[in-house]
């Protein structure tokens, strides 16, 4: 009872995602604080041997839902299976990923249970607060211990705000892909899994939306987990430009990524985008060309280790947070550094 | 005929923050900036319009909560081809979060009553939260598809749409009534109708309050809100020790002599 919950989310050939790896790492920390146990919910078919991917995160129970129409996703069953078996196990936190299938399920359970849910957080924390609380006419200082903070980005990136549901349960948050990191607990950690019978949660008439075809590709790039990144802005002025950016990009065995902006004008595929509603990067370095640097845009790029920024407007406001300020056009500083990285690199 | 209700919400457009909506200390002033049509509800509009026009005396009834102003995207709306608006207005909803919110537009759509398909948009840019939809569709027990990019038909009470998934897309049918999330990538919003401009300047609005809809006091504003804002903090944007380069030569072997020794590329 009141333990952490994380929904797993499960692709193609039943592989895990990344995102939910993400979400055990970061919900074994905070069952460790909170001094309780992290659980994880897995839905889907044919899920013999599933727990094989997520035991090594530190999970100590996984709610195993197996039934041959729970793959692909689709909204109503899921979302039976999970309120249902919230309603018996009361979890105190419930982590889903900012992903199509969490933004889709997260909202229904929590409407289903008035808890509250706060999409794309980029910060969770265990603390204790005071707040003013009515109780009948009056307002009263309350003070509440082990809450979850919930730090997300707001108003387009201008503001952090800090969210708590202090009276209301599971608190409920959503992380987008990337944001937190994975990392394995133990190898031979040793959980339990409980087997669930999806009809004792599931009535049937929740089978109601039938996916008729279906298109998934394996990623193209890895854009989140390069080391460097060429990203490319509206300054980089057309898909022939961009060109050059994936010719350094290959020498320097980086990943080229793209503002809004430079998405919009179709230069560059749309899940290149880095940003606030894009992917979040961290790279050791990041070569932002052309690019203005619009809140939502540093927001998924700010974490990088050196920024070297190429534009020609000296006022662009990412320069003010770049280590290196090149003054200069794309066409002409882009090619001297392939050459110099051809002629010089170890 | 299909009776469709489009949701749609007044934002701040956050999307261009300009100059003039920064404040001296590198803030964003969100009073400065201006008011427009949520984007994403757009799209969703026009999916409705569309459906308009393959079934023959279906209706659009457009629905928003909000302060009084927001009867402008109602306006907009009927501009563009709705039928009619609804606007859901009350000092009590205010302070609401997603899930008051959704319980509000919920209860106006129960008291509308008679409806086949509710449209929305995916997310609205002040939050970027993409919750109300879903949180709409399960207060009023009915499936949803979401992040639709193109409804491709709607015969025998069955919908049939694309929609984006991670990774790829999908087609998904599901049965009527259903709530279907637009996303911003389906196809834009058809322009005002000059027409329908002149008609309705002054077309009035249903307006109703907390008490039109029968709603728990417990379940709107403030009040129906789990979630509460702690603490707000302006992200202010700190300038860095920078070295200002040129595009000569020099300037960029240097730079590129320094990252290479320093094993940070290469």
């Amino acid at each position: 009872m009141n333990n952490v919950f994380v929904y797993i989310e499960i692709g193609e050939q039943n592989k895990v995602a990344d995102v939910s790896l993400e979400l055990l790492t970061k919900g074994r920390k905070l069952a460790t604080q909170l001094g309780v146990e992290l659980e994880c919910i897995c839905i889907g078919s044919k899920l013999d041997g599933i727990e094989t991917q997520v035991m090594p995160y530190g999970v100590d129970k996984v709610h195993v839902f197996d039934d041959a129409r729970l793959f692909p996703y689709t909204s109503l069953p899921h979302t039976a299976a999970v309120v249902n078996l919230f309603k018996e196990e009361n979890p105190q936190i419930c982590l889903m990923g900012a992903t199509v299938i969490g933004r889709d399920l997260g909202p229904r359970v929590s409407s289903a249970l008035h808890s509250g849910l706060t999409a794309d957080c980029t910060q969770l924390e265990i603390d204790g607060f005071d707040m003013k609380v009515k109780e009948g006419d009056t307002f009263v200082e309350k003070h509440y211990d082990n809450q979850l903070m919930q730090i997300r980005p707001a108003f387009g990136g201008s503001i952090i705000a800090t969210i708590v549901n202090p009276e209301h349960r599971p608190q409920m948050a959503t992380v987008r892909d990337g944001v937190m990191k994975k990392e394995i607990l133990d190898v031979n950690y040793k959980g339990q899994v409980i087997k669930h019978n999806p009809a004792d949660y599931i009535d049937d008439a929740a089978y109601v939306v039938k996916v008729l075809e279906r298109h998934v590709e394996e990623a193209k790039h890895n854009l989140k987990g390069a080391n460097i990144v060429v990203a490319g802005g509206y300054g980089v002025g057309s898909k022939e430009g961009f060109e050059q950016l994936f010719q350094l990009a290959h020498e320097l065995h980086a990943e080229v990524g793209a503002s809004r902006a430079a998405v919009d004008a179709g230069w560059v595929d749309h899940d290149r985008q880095i940003g606030q509603t894009g992917v979040t990067v961290r790279p050791k370095v990041y070569i932002a060309c052309g690019i203005s640097g619009a809140i939502q845009h540093i927001a998924g790029m700010k974490e990088s280790g050196i920024i070297i920024s190429i534009n020609n407007d000296p006022n662009a406001p990412i320069n003010q947070i770049a280590d290196y300020n090149i003054q200069g056009n794309i066409e002409e500083v882009v090619p001297k550094l392939i050459k110099y990285y051809k002629a010089n690199s170890k | 005929m299909l009776k469709i209700i489009v949701l749609a919400k007044q934002v701040p457009d956050t999307h261009n923050v300009g100059p003039e909506a920064m404040t001296p200390e590198g803030t964003v002033n969100r009073a400065a900036l201006p008011t427009v049509f949520n984007p994403e509800d757009l799209n969703a509009l026009e999916q409705a319009l569309r459906l308009k026009e393959q079934v023959p005396g279906s209706t659009i009834t457009m629905l928003t909560m909000g302060l009084p102003k927001a009867a402008e995207v109602l306006r907009e709306g009927v501009y563009r081809g709705a039928d009619e608006g609804i606007l859901l207005t009350d000092r009590a909803l205010g302070g609401a979060d997603t899930l008051a919110t959704s319980y509000s537009l919920a209860q106006a759509i129960r008291k509308v009553g008679d409806y086949d398909i509710i449209l929305c948009g995916r997310q609205a840019i002040d939050g970027d939260t993409a919750q109300v939809g879903p949180q709409v569709a399960e207060k009023l027990g009915l499936p949803q598809i979401t992040y639709t990019e193109e409804i491709l038909s709607c015969e025998n009470g069955k919908i049939v749409a694309r929609r984006h998934i991670d990774g790829g897309v999908e087609t998904v049918e599901g049965p009527l009534p259903i709530v279907v999330t637009v996303n911003g990538s389906a196809a834009p919003c058809r322009v005002r109708n000059v027409k329908r401009v002149m008609a309705n300047k002054h077309k009035e609005f249903t307006t109703w309050g907390a008490a039109d809809i029968d709603a728990d006091p417990m379940q709107i504003g403030k009040a129906g809100s789990p979630t509460n804002v702690k603490t707000v903090k302006s992200i202010v944007f700190k300038a860095k020790e920078t070295k200002q380069l040129t595009a000569s030569d020099e300037d960029i072997n240097n730079l590129m002599k320094e990252l290479i020794e320093s094993n940070t590329i290469g």
